[in-house]
């Protein structure tokens, strides 16, 4: 079998020579730390939720009427009539939220360890640009079953275009092609959301991959193993702490990849619409214009975003500082790079403020997250009683509001002025199994 | 301390065996997709077998009955219809259906008549040519297209033309008979459409 | 060498679990009810199980009975209901299929929705989804919890839904009850049977439960199979996640 494979190999590698080098650069001689830990799974892992995303995505839209009047019942059409179509339409609702768990994970992995420092900012860039093409994609993938919540949330979110001073009315429209989210808007969104952004989103991983494969892994001492000793048991030329990618990470993603899809398995089986997390109550019911839902929230990988939204306050006549501070809030993490003068790397050898500002952003972000679902406002009035809501809830969103951005303004003052008292940086890396 | 003595047979077992029970889950996943491509319980429900009373079907007369998005033709045919059809022959490409038009009935149906009872015709209305729908010309009387004309189709699109056992006549367009849909008789007065006499499709 | 466990480690204690505790805090809010009755925000607990097929049946029977006269399932087929519930198609055709349709097509009440819309203020809605949008505690709930009411147009009220448009199809079966307010207000404080039905209050209250059963079956079938499924999912991906890792460990022999 092998042998089989070893002559097509060689009969390719006759006529397109380029090819055997370019596999060994990116996978059996892509030397890379070998001290990766739990943290570094989830971009192999991400990789596997796109595909999923993708082929799933193509067989719901073999089955998928994307009108306003049509879609509702397509999708229970997919549900009920189609074979297993229930199947394939629950991995791709449940890899769309997978897709987010997956990624803030593989985001904040970068943030501690320093992944987005020189010289991977490029690195960093391209993935921010991913996760702001993966938003876009999951808004628009959203509105597609055309439930009241697709509609309503649609509404809400183009409306938030609209408190852009002189543009915003006209902006709305132009969006939706209509006066309210319809057919118009429904149908290019379709589109978008199945041929455009699928094909941008390609087109960036390959880009964040390559930018990652022309500088080398970062690891979770931050220790730069390419100007460290060289002479490993592979190559005498490759960074003594390297390992190659391939047999040893791919074996190693691979089970990462069992432990996920027994997650996920359990999940798609089980509990598929995750309490109404993932598929949300109010989305079984068909789009009404007329009839607002109960509660109208984003999905849950939106909600912090949401939440930042909702606690600026309009002044001079205009809401629009609500949605600068959302964009700002992801603008922010764009200039990391920039905004984090220190020269150590990883968490792990930083000063004791930035453990506890890290920490304290993670509680903000939980805590926005909590504010734009809606739990403060049921867990406020069930814990302190007949309080006013308002003003309650505003005081802890502020509050998490302020720690999220203040964490990007500490870090910067913190390293700009020298405040931070670093430990030493070993020269090699550790190992911690 | 890095494992200086590799064991190649314990390497090769495991690569083979988890390759061979991912493969198994590839295949097993791939499964759904592909069925998902049978047709779905709507398209079967639309073709669903359709039931129809005989009850106000003259002698002489046909309905014309949706099944599949098939027309099906269903005719009450008069004692001279049937008398004529031994008659016609020698004029076909394939009288006994079982030449080329072997395919293009039931075996219950591969009889002198092309049916269960003689003088119920059920049939798929669709020129065996390029699939038009041919009209029922039911009186036995000369026609321009054929002076002893003993009733039976014409097909306004290319002329073919059949007798009244939907069997193609020698010198038309059309290569072979009308083709008869699996039916059964609930009782003397009801014919259902699409399942067979003993239950079969 | 004696590895490091995560209590000697508080750095990793923190960061391995961080995603654990994620996790939990996902499935612990994954426990929130659906929607909350209006009044006093309580729900009685449906104890639903789609997996009880003798359940669903009586449920099925109880739905045909009393309430596709003006409720349609549009998006289920009666043959689909026949292959779930274990019924032949004689079985749905003569005793479920009280709308003369075929056995392949979907449940549709002949209720015309304009009259409807005019008897009842609002037009029945179809209840494919219903236990879906509203969840089963909730449909239990209001399905125990209609009243005598004088001042409604229709002599119905309903604590989950107050002004509910719909009149109270399974009086027969429960009885009547009626509210008893709470002194020098209007406000219901609880309700009472005030005439008797053909079911005991723990009879009544078990149909209700199969009824709401069927009701959770129609908004998902697919629940009977995906179930099945799962088990032997789980446990082929843990064979193929234990395999993995064997041979992950085999590999990283070579590495440290």
């Amino acid at each position: 079998m092998a042998k089989v494979f070893a002559s097509i190999g060689e009969w390719v590698s006759e006529r397109a020579p380029g090819l055997a080098p370019v596999y060994r650069k990116h996978m059996t001689e892509y030397y890379a730390p070998k001290n990766f830990n739990l943290w570094y799974y989830f971009g192999s892992l991400a990789m596997l939720v796109l595909v999923n995303q993708i082929v799933t995505g193509i067989f719901l839209t073999m089955n998928y009427n994307p009108s306003a009047a049509g879609a509702f019942d397509s999708v229970q059409y997919i549900m009920r009539d189609v074979e297993w179509g229930w199947l394939i339409r629950y991995m791709h609702s449940t890899g769309a939220s997978l897709f987010f768990v997956v990624v803030f994970l593989h985001m904040f992995r970068g943030i501690m360890y320093g992944s987005y420092k020189k010289p991977r900012e490029l690195v960093w860039l391209l993935g921010m640009l991913i996760f702001l093409v993966l938003m876009a994609e999951a808004f628009m993938g959203y509105v597609l079953p055309w439930g009241n919540m697709s509609f309503w949330g649609a509404k809400v979110i183009v409306s938030l275009f609209g408190t852009i001073p002189v543009i915003g009315g006209h902006l709305v429209e132009w969006i939706m092609g209509d006066f309210l989210p319809a057919d118009a808007t429904l149908n290019r969104f379709f589109a978008l959301h199945v041929i455009a952004l699928p094909i941008v989103l390609l087109l960036l991983v390959v880009l964040h991959l390559a930018a990652l494969h022309e500088v080398g892994s970062n690891n979770p001492d931050g220790v730069d193993v390419k100007h460290g000793p060289r002479g490993n048991r592979w190559s005498a030329s490759a960074p003594v702490d390297g390992i190659p990618f391939h047999p040893y990470y791919t074996v190693k993603d691979l089970f990462g990849v069992g432990f996920f899809l027994i997650v996920a398995a359990f999940i798609i089986f089980f509990a598929p619409t995750f309490g109404g997390w993932f598929l949300e109550h109010d989305n079984s019911i068909a789009a009404n214009n007329l009839v607002t839902p109960a509660e109208i929230k984003p999905v849950w990988y939106f909600t912090p975003f949401y939440a930042i939204v909702r606690m600026i306050p309009s002044f001079a006549g205009t809401a629009v500082w609500g949605v600068l501070a959302m964009f700002g809030a992801i603008a922010v993490l764009f200039l990391l790079p920039w905004l984090d003068r220190g020269q150590v790397k990883s968490i792990r050898y930083r000063g004791t403020g930035y453990k506890v500002a890290l920490g304290l952003f993670v509680v903000a972000f939980f805590g926005l997250g909590a504010v734009g679902a809606g739990i403060t406002a049921e867990v406020i009035p069930a814990w302190f009683g007949n309080v006013d809501l308002t003003v309650w809830e505003n005081a802890f969103g502020r509050t998490m509001t302020l720690i999220y951005f203040g964490f990007f303004a500490f870090l910067w003052a913190y390293t700009y002025f020298g405040w931070e008292k670093t430990k030493p940086v070993p020269d090699r890396v550790t190992m911690h199994d | 301390m890095a494992n200086e003595v590799v064991d190649h047979g314990r390497r090769r077992f495991l690569t083979t065996a988890t390759a061979v029970v991912g493969g198994v889950g590839i295949v097993s996943a791939a499964v759904p997709f592909i069925k998902s491509w049978e047709p779905s319980a709507r398209a079967k429900a639309a073709g669903a077998p359709v039931t129809q009373s005989l009850k106000k079907i003259e002698s002489g007369q046909q309905l014309i009955v949706g099944w599949r998005s098939l027309p099906v033709f269903i005719v009450n045919r008069t004692p001279e219809q049937l008398a004529a059809l031994p008659k016609q022959d020698p004029r076909l490409v394939d009288p006994k259906s079982d030449g080329t038009s072997a395919a293009q009935q039931p075996k219950y149906a591969q009889n002198e008549t092309r049916s269960i009872k003689p003088e119920w015709l059920v049939m798929v209305g669709i020129c065996t040519h390029l699939g038009c729908v041919p009209n029922y010309v039911g009186e036995m009387k000369p026609e321009p297209f054929d002076p002893n004309w003993q009733g039976g189709y014409y097909c306004p699109c290319h002329h073919s033309r059949y007798d009244m056992a939907g069997r193609v006549y020698q010198g038309v367009p059309a290569p072979k008979n009308m083709e008869i849909p699996p039916y059964h008789f609930i009782d003397d007065t009801t014919v259902q459409i699409g399942v067979g006499p003993e239950g079969a499709a | 060498m004696t590895k490091p466990t995560l209590l000697m480690k508080p750095r990793l204690l923190v960061k391995q679990l961080l995603p654990a505790v994620a996790l939990t805090l996902g499935l612990l809010l994954a426990g929130q009810p659906a929607a909350r009755a209006e009044g006093d925000g309580q729900l009685m607990a449906s104890g639903s199980n789609v997996r009880d097929q003798a359940s669903l049946q009586r449920g099925a029977k109880l739905f045909f009975n009393y309430c596709v006269g003006c409720h349609s399932l549009k998006y289920m087929r009666y043959s689909r209901i026949a292959d779930d519930l274990g019924l032949t198609e004689q079985q749905v055709m003569q005793n479920l299929n009280f709308t003369g349709a075929k056995f392949d097509d979907p449940v549709i009440s002949h209720m015309p929705a304009d009259d409807a819309g005019t008897w009842f203020g609002k037009a029945p809605p179809d209840l494919s989804l219903e236990v879906s949008a509203k969840g089963a505690d909730w449909v239990y709930t209001y399905l125990n919890t209609f009243y005598l009411d004088p001042k409604s147009p229709i002599g119905w009220n309903n604590t989950t839904l107050p002004n509910a448009a719909m009149p109270f199809p399974l009086w027969e079966l429960q009885g009547q009850q009626a509210a008893v307010t709470k002194p020098g207000s209007d406000e219901v404080e609880k309700l009472e049977l005030a005439h008797p039905g053909k079911l005991t209050p723990a009879q009544y209250q078990q149909a209700s439960r199969d009824l709401v059963n069927f009701l959770e079956y129609v908004s998902e079938p697919a629940a009977l199979q995906r179930h099945h499924y799962g088990v032997w999912v789980l446990l082929f991906l843990a064979l193929f996640t234990l395999l993995a890792y064997f041979l992950k460990k085999e590999y990283w022999k070579d590495v440290h």
